[in-house]
């Protein structure tokens, strides 16, 4: 089994260290036939408009919602989350549509104002995560469908839907694996 | 709740791995830029290569330029401050660019020190052109390296030795005893603390990037094929005869490096690039890399 992290443009490479840090092949993917192999994608963080553009110019739109209509798991972290959203503030920009929220692109600020904290996540064992925000988004709007998990001060920043993840920080960016494992042994099924 | 951590510096550098920075001159080209898929822009009032040409003292851009193109775009905006000069870097970090390049591009405001870059909020990035320059700025606090190059000759040929030096040094240092690291570290100048995390991790500290006359996708490719993480492009799209067309390929290029077919594919068909120069016709005093130490 291996874990795709999609590469167009972002940190795929801390998601691929950290899920081989699981013990779990990471495998890149950049084009349909590559995401033909996997069980679980992860779209990590980078800039949702790049990612959004080279989803498109790269065939990759249909070919991933129809993993996702499937069941395949996805995790999007900031950029990967504004691309499942559904709802962009104030934008047209690509998305893949699927998670029942409303996203607010840098709600934080720059980068100046980028931050990390500790924060429990419900249903989550083992205490809070590090969670590191950089020009963060937050989920400003919760659809049915979804479920809201962890909060900040300023609101939701990562929801559950079926299958689907979506978290405004980075857990790769810390050496805490507990969430690439939890989101493997999902894959796994 | 902490910010503008070490992580959320190095944190911003990992977001713009597999992607083109591109050099911008106003709002309108940064658009351009944006629309044909650059992750993040450097907000400049002249391109090296104009730079070069025009010749006088080169400083940190005009604020309202910075604006204006901070503005126009919602990617990350990145600003080029003098080397040393920490005032500048003061100024960018107020009108909170994300990403300041303390730059040889710029003429150097001390010629013994560069900025305390630990000091700052806003991450740095610094041009080196071997691993000890590349882990002297890592332990000022550089969050990202990128190669020197030669900027504004369309020149891929310090790039190349810049990379290869950096990545091959990587290997022998990672092929060393452990008690042979302190000499290393006295022959590369290095922190020590620095020379064992390369010793152990096998990269550097922080994502490392290419830039200095990169013209063409096949030049972007190569960068990629020997280390680099990301591409920085300056003179070579908006000084060549079809700018959103050759950073579109550009780009395209990064994404597939690796694949010879579909560079094909991004390359045909492509306007002229940018005018070029022979770096060995160039005065010693001409060259930009040599800034800094």
């Amino acid at each position: 089994m291996s874990i795709g992290v999609l590469a167009l443009q972002g940190d795929y490479d801390a998601h691929a260290r950290m899920v081989e840090r699981c013990g779990t092949t990471a495998q890149r993917v950049r084009c349909p036939q590559e995401l033909k192999r996997v069980s679980g994608l992860i779209i990590p963080g980078g800039e949702s408009t790049t990612i959004g553009k080279l989803i498109d110019r790269w065939g990759l739109h249909e070919p991933l919602l129809e993993r996702a209509r499937q069941g395949m798991p996805i995790w999007g972290t900031c950029a990967g989350l504004i691309l499942l959203a559904r709802r962009v503030e104030g934008s047209d920009q690509y998305r893949m549509g699927l998670l029942d929220v409303t996203v607010r692109r840098n709600a934080f600020g720059r980068q100046i104002d980028s931050f990390e904290t500790d924060l429990p996540i419900r249903g989550f064992p083992g205490g809070p995560i590090r969670a590191v925000f950089i020009r963060a988004p937050l989920i400003i709007e919760v659809g049915p469908e979804a479920e809201a998990l962890c909060e900040t001060d300023a609101g939701v920043v990562m929801v559950r839907q079926g299958n689907l993840w979506g978290t405004s920080f980075h857990p790769e960016l810390t050496d805490d694996c507990r969430m690439h494992r939890a989101f493997i042994e999902l894959a796994r099924g | 709740m902490e910010r503008s951590t070490w992580r959320t510096k190095v944190g911003l550098a990992e977001m713009l791995k597999g992607g083109v920075i591109m050099d911008v001159t106003s709002a309108e080209q940064a658009k351009i830029a944006e629309d044909a898929g650059a992750e993040a822009v450097m907000a400049l009032e002249r391109v090296p290569a104009q730079i070069r040409a025009e010749g006088g003292v080169a400083r940190m851009a005009d604020l309202e330029k910075i604006a204006e193109i901070q503005e126009a775009v919602t990617i990350p905006v990145m600003a080029k401050a003098r080397i040393g000069h920490f005032v500048e870097a003061q100024i960018l970090q107020a009108m909170k660019v994300d990403y300041i390049d303390e730059s040889e591009v710029l003429t150097p405001a001390d010629e013994e020190h560069h900025i305390d870059k630990h000091a700052f909020e806003v991450p740095f990035v610094c041009g080196a052109r071997d691993l000890g320059e590349a882990l002297r700025r890592c332990g000022e606090g550089a969050a990202m390296i990128r190669t020197k190059g030669e900027a504004g000759t369309g020149n891929i040929v310090e790039a190349v030795r810049h990379m290869r030096k950096v990545m091959s040094q990587i290997r022998w240092v990672q092929s060393l005893r452990a008690d042979e690291l302190m000499a290393a570290s006295k022959q590369l100048q290095a922190p020590y603390e620095l020379v064992r995390e390369v010793h152990e991790s096998g990269r550097l500290p922080v994502p490392n990037f290419a830039a200095g006359g990169i013209a063409t996708p096949a030049d972007a490719a190569l960068m990629m094929q020997l280390g680099a993480e990301a591409v920085f492009v300056g003179s070579g799209i908006f000084l060549s005869e079809d700018p959103a067309k050759r950073a579109k390929a550009i780009v395209d290029a990064v994404t597939f490096h690796d694949d010879p077919e579909r560079l094909v594919a991004v390359t045909k068909g492509l306007a002229g690039a940018m005018p070029s120069l022979d770096i060995r016709k160039l005065d010693e005093s001409e060259l930009m890399a040599p800034r800094g130490w």
